[in-house]
């Protein structure tokens, strides 16, 4: 909220030490007891004659543009100003000043800025001629005088016996001020007002504090309006006192508007600003009813169905049945805590005002201002507790305001209905303070610093003799309810500074789990391979799916949606990571990029078919494992996928010659690359899966399980996203790859190799991967490796047919080999690919 | 020359003078200091060393002299023929010298050309400044303890001791999923990760938690609806408020080096009490060393142990966290944090693949 600094200076008792204490000292002071500080901003800067001024004449100028006032305005006794020489003592000192505002009429009280003057900004005033006539200074407003932010039309004060023209209005306005915008934390609700920050300030200053709240409340005379309040908690208490005979036209003083304006409240009329200024100063969030439009008593209820409320931003609210609202014979009349009904609004011509004053249960506030969307300055201090004992404080305050300044007459009679309960006091171990910030603070400190705050408190023992105290919370500071929340504020008043910094004793670690090893170096090997990392939102369209061609029962479209998205048609958690992941490569590509591939590591939300509802878990304790389990079981599966997208060339063009275009293969080498990594071999098949191509597809298997595809996208999918040519793809589950804690060690064997190649004659259908897989297994242990170098077809090796060449190398762990054995090997090799296969070796 | 000897032919013999000899040395030189490469010099060798060079020919007529005579002749011979061989050595390695020099120089190239066939792509800086964090605190004794980014409201808020209803629950800005009353949120933070590791692992926990959260804050230069934390949580016997700062202190410095440290300002955290703003004093800040908002931190609060079945009369704990992209942010001076998310390689490929 925003504050002046003198108004809570005001409260304060000051020492010789802090007597000149400046808004920046206030706001470090602030800043060290845990309010935090928005901004500190100095009004003004003014300086030279600036005065008030009674305008006296005006003069309509009409041949221009806009209207344009001629003003000739009294600005103080002759003898007030030093330049007396055409003026008789004691005669109105006048100036002539132009205008381009017209709020205002003759006989206000404005702001002169007069020649010599310098408004902020550096905006020097001087005597200048404008629109035919000669300007003598300038009428202001607020904003231009760095009152606040209003510029609605020029300042206009109230006539009031205190103020008479002539006076300096640098001091009137108070432009030496400064005022502080703090945002407490929301357990804080009491330092939403004047005097919850005031006492702030006083705790961190260590003075004195006059708790404007301790005003004397007179015992009530019948009640004021009879009430019924409900039955649940949703009015813990609710006041109500009468002031009659108002004057509709009495002015807010001027006291109460500066600190509305300078709040960012805006004046409406004596009556509310008098609740508003209440709510400012104590906390109390108030509500002025004009009594006469009240029909009957009042109900404090909730609403029924179907019933509505125009609510004093003239919206008509549908009424939901959580709502608490106000009613009177009419029905409702007001949006309880959140905002009055425009029905029975205090008007122009209203003289009969029923103030209330209330405490409402701050759960149902929240909920009522979070489904009509209306957070208002009321329902952000109830949300966050309002002191209990107020109600018929800031009632009194009120009427004696509206009779001080409306002449009203408060009627004797006050409702208060509902009994706040008392905070509950806390016992704690006396030096559990010192135990929690590893300290040992003098003696008395704990009791002294729960003093200042407000507490009552009792020391004691416990039955074992160690000291005790008790704290009794005082009633705005209902968030004391248990130890750790009485150690906070001894804490804090004392200074977080002078704790000290002390490194635990470290336990033994056991470094990084298997799994985050591994997907650090998966990372890592992708970034060396030539993949960037990237990391897209999860939040994917629906229309993606269809762009991936996934058939209507695919499992990818089962998805959860997020139900408040940033982007309505963007409201899906993805199931891959290929939507995330082709979006940013096709913005790569639309910034100029040509040759793109990145990969990101993530988790996937995978929605279970038959997901149970959450359950309603207690905090009171731990949770059964039966809990636990629920829980799990209604969270959807989010295994860590790992993706690569690429477009372009994966190998690039260069001085020395043409580059090689990300191919399936790269895709297909990327998912080898991970499994390398991972210490598990990958098993590659052809398949077909949306949204590859259906001949260039590649099923990833581990141990005969499949974990993932790879290979070039379809045509369709790359048109309908917009993408690259031939952008191929690649996506895996990680968490499906077993986790190898050892990997096998070979014999390596000190005896020279024999090499032998080999050219098979296949089938075009015959996997290379297969008939790889049965030259190794035909080989036997001799065969310690091979290496496919030519795949090739022609009508050499005949019509549906290709020849696959090895390089077969064998060599045995305890001798040297003959080319004699090397030879039986490679037999026994050709001639399981010829069984298995119909392979013929190529003559 | 002295003494008779028969048969005497001196035309034979003056092939053996003095002056024949020198003739022969002189020739030599001659030839091979004119050949102009290996080639030539091999081609002319044989005429000054070979077989029927003419100094071979005059060893074979030493024979012929008178036998006092032949041990003088066959001095001069050998002197002669040294003379020769060490002609054409010394034009050999001259001519070898030139032809290496030759063929490495024709085989010079270009080193400045560039050869970026594959080049190394990169992680993100968000990636490997997580890692970073995880790699300080395991070295601490800490563990990196995981959890899932849709979370159930239990882990999320209640077992935090947010209150349903509570403004503290409300200012998280949260992503909803799923039906109305499905309990489903996306982490705002990543402190359901804390609970957990409270829940599943025995006791002492010493964990940080890195991690992908979510807030439905529009995207721009200070915002984005996904970014990323590393929450610490630590849960001993006897753990103070002076561990924390310590902790933190540690940590600081092994991000922004020796210089930095932290400050603590009161502050609320529902899961935390006493709770704080936690500020770093870094030394690269733009317009010179300040104070850094960082984070927030503080002690347990019991109801968050007891949530997870731990008595708190037994047990207390810190807990403390931080944005990455922030700390990105702040360390290497972005303005813009768009650029994190955007994904656009030319941001993440200067920062290679590590932190």
């Amino acid at each position: 909220m925003r504050i002046p600094v003198s108004w809570l200076v005001q409260q304060l008792e000051l020492t010789e030490d802090h007597r000149d204490i400046g808004a920046n000292e206030i706001a470090e002071a602030f800043i060290r007891v845990g309010i935090e500080v928005e901004s500190v901003d100095p009004l003004g800067p003014v300086t030279g004659p600036v005065v008030v001024g009674r305008v006296a004449q005006i003069e309509e100028l009409t041949e221009f543009k806009k209207p344009i006032r001629y003003c000739t305005v009294e600005i103080g006794d002759s003898e007030d100003v030093d330049d007396t020489d055409d003026a008789e003592d004691g005669a109105p000192l006048t100036t002539q000043v132009v205008c381009g505002a017209t709020n205002f009429v003759e006989g206000d009280l404005v702001i002169v800025a007069l020649p010599g003057a310098v408004l902020p900004g550096d905006f020097v005033i001087s005597e200048r001629k404008t629109y035919g006539k000669v300007s003598r200074g300038m009428i202001c407003a607020a904003d231009e005088l760095g009152l606040g932010d209003d510029h609605s039309g020029i300042l206009v004060l109230p006539v009031d016996d205190e103020i008479a023209p002539g006076d300096d209005a640098i001091e009137l306005l108070g432009l030496g001020d400064s005022v502080i915008e703090l945002a407490p934390t929301p357990d804080r609700g009491y330092c939403l007002s004047m005097r919850g920050l005031a006492r702030e300030l006083a705790c961190a200053l260590d003075l004195g504090f006059a708790d404007p709240a301790a005003i004397e409340v007179p015992a009530a005379e019948a009640r004021a309006i009879a009430v019924t309040l409900p039955e649940d908690d949703a009015c813990s208490r609710f006041a109500v006192r009468r002031v009659t005979g108002v004057d509709p036209t009495a002015p807010t003083p001027w006291f109460i508007r500066r600190t509305l304006m300078l709040a960012g409240v805006r004046s409406i009329s004596l009556a509310v600003d008098i609740t508003n200024f209440v709510m400012l100063e104590l906390g109390q969030p108030m509500h002025a009813f004009d009594t006469s439009r009240v029909r009957g008593g009042l109900t404090v209820r909730r609403a029924r169905a179907g019933e509505k409320l125009v609510t004093l931003d003239d919206v008509e609210r549908k009424l939901d049945p959580d709502d608490v609202i106000i009613s009177d014979d009419s029905g409702p009349i007001s949006l309880a805590g959140v905002m009055g009904g425009a029905s029975t609004e205090v008007r122009a011509d209203s003289t009969d005002i029923l103030l209330e004053a209330a405490v409402w249960d701050p759960a149902s506030i929240a909920r009522t201002v979070r489904r009509h969307k209306l957070p208002s300055e009321a329902s952000r201090r109830y949300e966050r507790v309002v002191d209990p004992a107020l109600p018929p404080v800031a009632l009194e305050r009120a009427a004696r305001l509206l009779r001080q300044y409306g002449e009203g007459s408060i009627q004797p009679g006050r409702t208060d209905e509902g009994t706040p309960q008392a905070s509950a006091p806390v016992t704690m171990a006396m030096n559990l303070p010192d135990k929690v910030a590893g300290i040992g603070y003098a003696r008395g400190v704990t009791a002294a610093r729960l003093q200042q705050i407000g507490c009552r408190v009792e020391v004691g023992a416990a039955a074992d003799g160690t000291p005790e105290v008790t704290a009794y919370p005082p009633s705005w500071r209902a968030d004391l309810s248990q130890p750790a929340d009485l150690v906070e504020e001894v804490l804090r008043l004392q200074g977080y500074e002078t704790i000290p910094s002390k490194l635990p004793a470290a336990p033994a670690g056991r470094g990084l789990s298997p799994a985050q090893r591994r997907r650090r170096h998966v990372s890592r090997a992708l970034a060396e391979q030539g993949h960037v990392e990237v990391l897209p939102f999860p939040f994917v369209a629906p229309s993606v799916w269809d762009a991936f061609g996934l058939a209507a029962d695919d499992v990818r479209r089962r998805t959860v949606a997020v139900r408040n998205p940033l982007e309505a048609d963007r409201d899906q958690l993805a199931t891959t990571l290929l939507p995330g992941l082709l979006d940013t490569l096709a913005r790569n590509v639309s910034r100029g990029a040509r040759d793109v591939s990145l990969f990101h590591i993530g988790q996937v939300v995978l929605p279970r078919a038959d997901a149970a509802a959450v359950p309603d878990v207690p905090v009171t304790g731990r949770p059964t494992e039966e809990q636990f389990a629920a829980l799990a079981a209604a969270l959807p599966a989010q295994p860590t996928h790992v993706a690569v997208v690429l477009a372009g060339n994966h190998q690039r063009t260069g001085w020395w010659g043409q580059g090689e275009p990300a191919s399936w293969a790269d895709a297909v080498q990327a998912a080898r690359v991970v499994a390398e990594v991972a210490g598990v071999e990958l098993t590659v098949s052809a398949d077909v899966l949306a949204p590859w191509h259906p001949g260039r597809c590649a099923r990833l298997s581990v141990g005969g399980f499949p974990v993932g595809h790879a290979g070039e996208l379809h045509p369709n999918v790359v048109e309908a996203l917009g993408l690259p040519k031939r952008t191929c793809a690649m996506e895996l589950d990680l968490d499906l790859l077993p986790l190898r804690e050892r990997k096998v060690v070979p014999v390596v064997s000190p005896y020279p190799p024999v090499l032998l190649d080999v050219a098979l004659v296949v089938d075009d259908e015959v996997p290379a991967a297969e008939l790889t897989e049965t030259l190794r297994g035909g080989g036997g242990a001799l065969l310690e490796g091979l290496n496919l170098f030519d795949v090739f077809s022609g009508t050499q090796v005949g019509e549906g047919k290709r020849s696959l060449a090895y390089s077969l190398r064998f060599r045995a762990p305890d001798r040297t080999l003959t080319v004699e054995e090397a030879t039986t090997a490679r037999d026994a090799a050709v001639a399981a690919a010829t069984e298995r296969h119909g392979a013929t070796l190529r003559g | 020359m002295s003494g008779a000897n028969d048969p005497y032919d001196p035309k034979e013999v003056a092939a053996l003078t003095p002056d024949v000899l020198q003739a022969a040395v002189e020739k030599a030189r001659e030839e091979f200091g004119s050949a102009a490469d290996l080639d030539a010099l091999a081609s002319v060798k044989p005429a000054h060393l070979g077989d029927r060079s003419p100094l071979l020919q005059a060893r074979r007529e030493i024979g012929a002299l008178p036998p006092k005579a032949r041990a003088e002749a066959g001095k001069r011979v050998n002197e002669a023929q040294a003379l020769v061989k060490a002609a054409y050595d010394e034009r050999l390695a001259r001519l070898k010298v030139e032809r290496d020099e030759r063929v490495l120089r024709e085989e010079g190239v270009d080193v400045t050309l560039p050869w970026d066939k594959l080049p190394r792509g990169a992680r993100h800086p968000i990636t490997t400044l997580a890692e970073r964090v995880g790699d300080v605190f395991t070295g601490m004794g800490y563990e990196i303890a995981e959890g899932p980014e849709l979370e159930a409201e239990w882990f999320n808020f209640d077992a935090l001791n947010f209150k349903k209803d509570h403004p503290a629950r409300t200012m998280q800005d949260t992503f909803y999923v799923g039906a109305p009353d499905s309990g489903l949120v996306l982490r705002t933070h990543t402190s359901p990760v804390q609970i957990r590791s409270l829940v599943e692992r025995e006791l002492p926990v010493y964990v940080v938690c890195p991690g992908r959260t979510f807030r439905t804050d529009e995207l721009d230069a200070t915002h984005t609806p996904v970014f990323h934390q590393v929450e610490g949580l630590a849960v001993d016997k006897g753990l103070t408020m002076a561990h924390l700062k310590g902790t933190l202190d540690a940590f600081a410095k092994a991000m922004f080096g020796a210089e930095a440290h932290v400050r603590l300002r009161p502050s609320f955290f529902p899961f935390t009490e006493p709770s704080a703003e936690l500020d770093v004093w870094f030394t690269a800040k733009k317009g010179g060393p300040g104070w850094v908002e960082w984070g927030g931190c503080g002690m347990v609060n019991p109801n968050v142990l007891r949530a997870c079945g731990v008595d708190p009369e037994v047990y207390s704990g810190f807990a403390f966290g931080m944005g990455l992209e922030r700390t990105l942010q702040f360390r290497d001076g972005i303005p813009d944090m768009r650029d994190m998310v955007e994904g656009d390689v030319r941001f993440t490929l200067p920062f290679g693949t590590e932190a």
